[in-house]
């Protein structure tokens, strides 16, 4: 059990943020976040592009706001359990009780959840079938690559998941690459390289093809395939591989008892807390009237969930509202050496 | 004002008054109309605001630019007439057009 003030789901911006409001204030707290990385939307889906509308920051892209947060938060040794998500929620006295997907437990005083569009999970085949597949001759993700040395494998997609592992698994399996259209998402390289490996027949390639079916009994043994214009090949496959990107879906916390009006939390403006006393909401996943989906709105409403975590994290103190520039107690917290 | 119709999935047709300058997308969101999520808000970052136009709508719209089609091959079942309703600006020239939402946006 990993006890601690504050549980934040979500490593986005607005998460990072709260994290240091929380430190500045004097409360613990360790976040969870369903990616591999911190930064949420801003490393998922627009590490590269600019941002212009942080405050005092004329331009930087979401990786650099990412790092930029990383570090102001890393005098507080703020603990991430990445690759998690949140799945159970139970009340214990006053404390809050978190399970999350890998097994991690968490006991805490209140619960922030800064937590975007919902956790990004992988986008999935449109076909009922394949469900039943998922996790033994179906995957969206690749965990142990050995278990398709010499087997075939049937990869769909044209990003860079789906370019990188063709190219990959070409050494030591067969390998059919199906892609809706001839140009690819992915680097200009990877294309060169799947087109190389398809000339020298290491590789087929074939685009302006979706899935039609799978076929099998406990595993797949026939994939179908459909051409724009109609016409179905098929072939025998020992493996499917998806890589179509990730969709956010909110998942477990729709089932926290939370007011939620069209896919966000609502929450009031004074602390940001949602109609359950303990549980607070900030960022793109929070709503109340006026609200703007903006990172600096982010930032503030950490910053004041982050206040009203502290009547549960110490029940028994009085928060004083300090500036960082004059306040010791928030100076000897961020380790700031006179 | 253009007059846009969206069918959604479940065979209803919604016919609404979208001001210009606003995106189709936005339209749909803004009327609550079902089946279009917008997680990304209109950044071309997400594909779960894809709509399938009526062919002869096709050559009328704006052409797509880089990202739409790349965009496009995460949405749930793609088409030829596939778009990205975020991308559609509204204008008089679009007064008429007709998209069909998908089942689903993932």
């Amino acid at each position: 059990m990993n006890k601690t003030d504050v549980l934040i789901i979500g490593a986005g911006p607005t998460g990072l943020f709260c994290a240091h409001q929380l430190g500045i204030i004097g409360l613990s707290c360790e976040i969870v976040d369903n990616l591999d990385k911190a930064g949420g939307q801003c490393i998922e889906l627009y590490p590269d592009k600019p941002i212009y509308d942080i405050p005092a920051v004329p331009e930087c892209t979401g990786e650099e706001l990412t790092n930029n947060l990383l570090q102001q938060i890393k005098p507080f040794n703020v603990k991430f359990h990445l690759n998690e998500r949140v799945e159970e929620l139970k009340k214990v006295e006053n404390r809050w009780h978190v399970k999350t997907s890998g097994k991690q437990e968490f006991d805490v005083a209140s619960i922030v959840i800064a937590g975007g569009v919902g956790s990004f999970e992988p986008r999935k085949f449109p076909l009922k079938e394949c469900e039943k597949f998922e996790g033994s001759s179906l995957f969206y993700s690749i965990k142990d690559k050995t278990v398709f040395k010499d087997k075939t494998i049937t990869i769909f997609g044209g990003g860079d998941s789906a370019l990188d592992w063709a190219i990959e698994l070409s050494n030591t399996s067969k390998v059919n690459l199906i892609h809706r259209r001839d140009g690819f998402s992915g680097a200009e390289s990877s294309v060169q390289k799947v087109k190389e490996l398809e000339d020298q027949g290491k590789l087929n390639l074939y685009t302006k093809y979706q899935i039609d079916s799978v076929l099998g009994d406990k595993n797949i043994n026939i994939v179908k395939i459909k051409h724009d214009e109609g016409e179905v090949k098929e072939f025998k496959t020992d493996y499917v591989l998806g890589f179509f990107g990730l969709i956010m879906q909110l998942g477990p916390i729709l089932d926290w008892g939370l007011n939620i009006n069209k896919k966000t939390v609502e929450v009031n403006t004074e602390n940001f807390e949602t109609n359950v006393d303990g549980i607070f909401a900030i960022g793109d996943i929070c709503s109340y009237p006026g609200k703007l989906k903006l990172i600096l709105s982010g930032f503030h409403e950490g910053a004041l969930a982050a206040r009203g975590c502290f009547k549960y994290a110490k029940p028994n103190e009085k928060l004083r509202f300090e500036f960082t520039t004059t306040s010791k107690a928030a100076q000897e917290r961020l380790g700031v050496k006179k | 004002m253009a007059k846009i119709t969206y069918n959604t999935h479940d065979n209803k047709t919604h016919t609404i008054e979208v001001q210009n300058g606003l995106t189709v997308m936005e339209g749909a969101v803004q009327n609550d109309i079902p089946g279009i999520d917008a997680d990304c808000g209109g950044g071309m970052a997400c594909a779960t605001c894809h709509v399938y136009v009526n062919d002869e709508w096709l050559d009328k719209l704006p052409t797509k630019e880089d990202g739409e089609e790349d965009m496009l091959d995460m949405a749930f079942e793609p088409k030829q007439n596939s778009r990205l309703s975020c991308q559609l600006t509204v204008s008089d020239e679009l007064d008429g057009l007709v998209v069909n939402i998908p089942s689903k946006q993932a």
